[in-house]
């Protein structure tokens, strides 16, 4: 039974990861109606950005005398990685989407490939295949209840993104910007007409989205241990599955899909064969295609001419 | 109804035929004379190229539906022309006496093996996301290719991570030819251009154009799309199919998401829904990757940039839709700055 709710708890944290670049995901497509197939790329160089930050902060001279990075200085890499990522993803939809906004959808889409694999294979060679180590900017510590061991990494993994998560669905809900957004997923040529900026929003969809992927990104490297520049592709893959298990452009819906995607995972690695826990995902995927395309969440939406 | 003129017409159709058939196994000697063997490689894998960009284009060009991920179905036509083919050669050989004639029916009967299989997982795998709109398909045929190979690398029965080689230790039988690729290629050239331009076709271009207002104007649009997609992928399976006789083992590796990509490039280089644009494509991307070879680790590096660029620039390819035959000359003879 301990064994079990080990499973819920490791999902669970892995989920919340899954949720946050999900959300991502769903925000851009709520809005373009565009697969970003990049997000995952942008999730990995925000893991790398938390990584060159710390060691430039100077995680080493901290931990080499066995003590722990300074939670001010953890918080400090987190939110530099935000930036950062926040300013890639402005300038992928600057370079590779804008242009082609008003083409038919296979363009864009063909681009976001195209951008996908240019930063992965950019950061090929600037940050070499190998997978390297990512500093401990926390300091493991384990508790164990009831025959369950918890770390704080995992607690912290789960408070992170729930924090994240209910700070941007106060931000859509209760802004200017916010209300912005929603109204361009409803209708984009209504609310241009309304007087808002339609580029500005968008802009502000990317950043917000490329910011909580590189908090995913951060987590993720804290959890895994280790990064390399290939991790966006499969759980980018994952976090769009979660986003279209939750129904896609549906925010809810997002956390939601990426918890349980996390939690189908693990229960699979754990109680099937770990060779099938990227199978799992996929499996999802085709199940709710074909039982209930819009996600559990999402609204059937009427096609009209 | 037979009429009179077209009776010649079909033996015209047959004669050419031959024709082109005779002229693939002349050029072939000539190619096995002429060239070393590094050469002729790059000319079979142009060939094989052709097939995977003619039968992606069916679906990605003329239907305007978005697959991603082709290289999974190369990947079950390649096992399983190769798994049938080691296999089925000790009986045809039993059954018609060792030598080239029994060779000959084992491999195209592995081809087609190979395309029938590839052609049901295309069935299996489209029927769920083309009843969708929009860019699922692109997402469900990543995920399957990724599913594909997780399996293949866990096949024990199909060698796992290290790859089949069939039960000998020579490896697999080398059974491609200059002959027999540019023979399938003109097959799958012939198959795809009859439905291209065939009634289906003009529904296929339909869809692509506007789904709504063709199932408006009762187009089977699902049933259609499925059709499209399980023929590119059965196309994809021949290919698969003659890659994996071309050497003495194939892996799961052979068929990652960068095979799919390379696939893609081959279609947008040439024009979206143009036959010898994708055609042109196949054969570009199969040149270039040999003169990028010392260039490896940049090559997928230079081939997003080109994919993005071409999208920018001229987003509807070399050909756009337009075929290059003879058709195209005496168009532009006529009309002068016609686009």
């Amino acid at each position: 039974m301990s064994e079990f709710f080990q499973q819920i708890i490791n999902g669970l944290s892995l989920g919340s990861i899954y949720a946050l670049i999900a959300l991502g995901y769903t925000m851009v497509y709520g809005i373009l109606k565009l697969i970003n197939f990049a997000h995952g790329e942008v999730f990995m160089m925000g893991a790398y950005s938390g990584y060159f930050l710390a060691s430039g902060l100077g995680v080493e001279r901290y931990t080499a005398s066995g003590g722990s990075f300074p939670l001010g200085l953890a918080f400090v890499v987190l939110v530099g990685a935000m930036l950062a990522s926040a300013l890639l993803g402005v300038t992928i939809e600057a370079l590779a989407y804008r242009p082609v906004r008003s083409a038919p959808r296979l363009t864009p889409l063909i681009t976001a490939i195209g951008a996908s694999l240019f930063l992965q294979n950019a950061a090929m060679l600037l940050f070499t295949p190998n997978p390297r180590p990512y500093p401990p900017i926390l300091r493991e510590v384990r508790f164990t209840v009831g025959g369950v061991i918890v770390t704080n990494i995992k607690l912290a993994i789960f408070v992170v993104a729930i924090a994240l998560m209910v700070g941007l669905h106060q931000f859509v809900q209760r802004t200017w910007t916010g209300r912005a957004m929603r109204a361009l997923s409803m209708n984009m040529d209504a609310a241009r007409l309304m007087g808002i900026d339609v580029n500005a929003t968008i802009r502000a969809t990317f950043a917000i989205g490329s910011a909580l992927a590189a908090a995913g990104g951060i987590l993720f490297g804290l959890d895994q241990i280790t990064i390399n520049p290939l991790m966006g592709v499969l759980t980018g893959l994952k976090a769009f599955v979660a986003a279209v298990l939750g129904g896609i452009g549906n925010i809810p819906g997002a956390v939601v899909g990426g918890l349980l995607i996390g939690l189908a995972e693990q229960l699979t690695a754990g109680y099937v064969s770990p060779d099938y826990r990227d199978a799992i995902t996929f499996l999802i995927l085709v199940v709710i295609l074909v039982l209930k395309p819009e996600g559990l969440l999402g609204v059937v939406r009427q096609e009209k001419v | 109804m037979e009429t009179a003129a077209n009776k010649p017409r079909w033996a015209l159709r047959a004669l050419v035929g031959a024709g082109a058939v005779a002229l693939i196994f002349a050029a072939g000697l000539g190619v096995q004379a002429g060239f070393v063997e590094y050469v002729q490689r790059i000319i079979l894998l142009a060939g094989i190229n052709v097939i995977l960009a003619v039968g992606l284009n069916l679906i990605n060009g003329t239907t305007g539906q978005f697959s991603i991920g082709h290289a999974g179905f190369m990947a079950v036509g390649a096992y399983a022309a190769a798994f049938t083919g080691v296999h089925l050669a000790p009986h045809v050989a039993a059954a018609l006496g060792a030598g080239g004639v029994a060779d000959a029916v084992t491999f195209n009967l592995a081809l087609l093996v190979g395309a029938l299989l590839a052609g049901a997982t295309g069935v299996l795998v489209g029927l769920p996301s083309l009843r969708l709109k929009g860019d699922y398909l692109a997402i469900v045929t990543l995920g399957f290719g990724e599913i594909i190979r997780i399996l293949l690398n866990n096949a024990q029965f199909l060698g796992a991570a290290t790859g089949y080689s069939g039960d000998s230790a020579a490896g697999l039988p080398t059974y491609t030819s200059f002959f027999w690729v540019y023979f399938w290629v003109l097959v799958v050239v012939g198959l795809v251009r009859n439905v291209t331009f065939s009634q289906t076709g003009r529904s296929l271009i339909a869809i692509r154009e506007d789904e709504i207002a063709a199932e408006a104007m009762a187009t089977p649009t699902t049933r259609l799309k499925v059709l499209a997609f399980t023929l590119s992928a059965a196309t994809a399976g021949i290919a698969g199919g003659l890659f994996a006789h071309m050497q003495s083992g194939i892996r799961p590796e052979d068929f990652k998401f960068d095979k799919s990509i390379d696939m893609i490039v081959m279609i947008i280089v040439g024009g979206l829904g143009s036959i010898s644009g994708a055609a042109i494509g196949g054969i570009f991307v199969a040149v270039t990757l040999e003169l990028m070879r010392d260039l490896q680790q940049y090559r997928l590096v230079l081939y997003a940039l080109l994919l993005i660029v071409i999208m920018l620039v001229r987003p509807e390819g070399l050909l756009g839709s337009r075929e290059l035959g003879l058709a195209f000359f005496r168009r532009a003879q006529k009309k002068p700055g016609a686009t």
